[in-house]
């Protein structure tokens, strides 16, 4: 079964989080990757920025309708929603906040759901809130593959035990090993 | 063409309901927005179907002015995005200046808070006395919000937060009496705005205007849309005009980017060619 997409969710202890993941992936990693990370909505997008310094592929913020490709790991942009379409680009929405969150990473984890069904990898990771327990399960019922990171390797548990606790998930994984894991999914494709 | 599953089917000919038996036209907005707001509207009202909700559209209005006013995103604050209002103040009341009438289009203006800002920050420019700011939007619901000027008073605080960073010039207290639950916008700001229902995706150009507002309406349409709502833009504005998008919105797509130079990428401010 070939994947299409990686979806991420993370909140706070993000940027650590990701640092562990993103810079071990290589330039050809086969598969297009899409964030939500939990910024202040007055956020400057500088993190993407510094980011992109350190990762072999290319880290940008999503721009609205554009095209989703491999070769890119895509952040959703302060104080917008992002969502996932059908044809394979982004929508953007200002709607009201979910989860006390905007970008939500329910929203984009269903809109993905939709999208990509039983092709989509959803993996949640640290975090103190319960956004993306919900959309994880959506991924899982499209058929999709669900990872989240081990509660206890976590900077913050209860995102990743909300996670766990809301739908079965197919791999609860430590942060050290995400990236391995991630590198041997893209090696299948 | 692949075959659609039976949600998608019952959203079109939702979408097709709604168009032939109200008149707006939501077909050609972004399938996943859509999705996403019809889905909560029907979990909301008990539905167990899209199809179940296309009976409830068709012979409960309330129900269909609950969906209609669904559709419509209004969420807005006061002076969104100050970076963008800083750039009005340095980039384009210098060219607004050189007009002896002013006439400003807000498409989109929702429940108003923006069209209040840009009162605000013209009459501190000493423009407003020769502008009119013609504000429109199809919410009617929101619409008749924004033409009372009131807002809660607890959002106050952040829109002072913002006021102060846009570069305003006096206290934003000045421009609103408040009690302890309501903060209410001073009659002589809306002196020259004319609030007008106006549909974007059905309606056509209605003035020659010297700047258009639209900001976070196009991300919600599909790119043929969108091409068609900057034509009319286009159309709208004189030579010279400046169009402003939300701070996430751009032109790459747009048929028409080569006929605006930037005046401010960053915050999305394009001026129409002469």
């Amino acid at each position: 079964m070939g994947y299409g997409a990686i979806v991420i969710g993370v909140s706070s202890g993000g940027l650590n989080a990701l640092m562990k993941i993103l810079p071990s992936l290589p330039e050809n990693y086969p598969l297009p990757i899409v964030v939500v990370q939990h910024v202040s909505p007055r956020s400057d997008g500088y993190w993407i920025e510094s980011m992109n310094r350190t990762c072999g592929l290319n880290v940008k913020e999503a721009d609205e309708k554009e095209k989703i490709e491999r070769g890119n790991i895509y952040m959703a942009p302060a104080n917008y929603h992002l969502l996932m379409e059908k044809d394979k680009t982004f929508s953007l929405s200002t709607e009201a906040k979910v989860n006390f969150a905007r970008p939500s990473i329910d929203v984009l984890f269903e809109s993905a759901a939709e999208a990509y069904r039983d092709e989509l990898i959803g993996i949640i990771l640290t975090g103190s809130n319960s956004d993306g327990a919900l959309g994880l399960r959506k991924i899982k019922e499209e058929g999709g593959l669900t990872i989240v990171q081990d509660p206890e390797t976590a900077e913050s548990p209860s995102m990743p035990a909300y996670a766990i606790s809301t739908s079965s998930v197919d791999h609860i994984l430590p942060l050290e090993e995400m990236a391995n894991f991630l590198k041997t999914l893209g090696e299948s494709d | 063409m692949a075959a659609k599953d039976s949600t998608e089917i019952e959203i079109d000919l939702l979408l097709e309901a709604i168009y032939q038996k109200y008149g707006y036209d939501f077909r050609q907005y972004s399938d996943a927005h859509i999705k996403r707001r019809i889905t909560n509207r029907m979990v909301l009202s008990g539905c167990n179907t899209v199809s179940e909700m296309q009976f409830q559209l068709l012979h409960n209005k309330s129900f269909a002015n609950d969906l209609l006013h669904d559709l419509s995103i209004t969420v807005t604050e006061m002076f969104r995005d100050p970076g963008f209002y800083r750039s009005v103040r340095e980039k384009i009341i210098p060219i607004l200046k050189t007009y002896p009438f002013i006439k400003v289009w807000h498409a989109g203006c929702s429940t108003g808070e923006e069209a209040y800002s840009m009162a605000i920050l013209l009459t501190e420019e000493g423009l407003m006395e020769r502008t009119t700011i013609y504000a429109t939007d199809f919410n009617q619901r929101a619409l008749d919000d924004a033409k009372q000027g009131i807002f809660s008073n607890n959002l106050i605080k952040e829109y002072t937060t913002n006021y102060q960073a846009a570069g305003g010039r006096s206290a934003f207290s000045d421009y609103y009496i408040a009690d302890e639950n309501m903060a209410i916008m001073n009659q002589n700001l809306k002196k020259n705005i004319v609030w007008a229902n106006h549909n974007l995706v059905t309606d056509s150009v209605f003035a020659e205007v010297h700047m258009i507002l639209c900001r976070n309406v196009l991300i919600y349409f599909k790119r043929e849309l969108q091409n068609k709502v900057h034509k009319m833009f286009y159309e709208s504005l004189i030579k010279g005009g400046v169009l402003c998008l939300g701070s996430k919105e751009g032109m790459y797509f747009s048929e028409l980017k080569d006929a605006y130079q930037d005046l401010d990428s960053r915050q999305k401010v394009f001026k129409k060619k002469y």
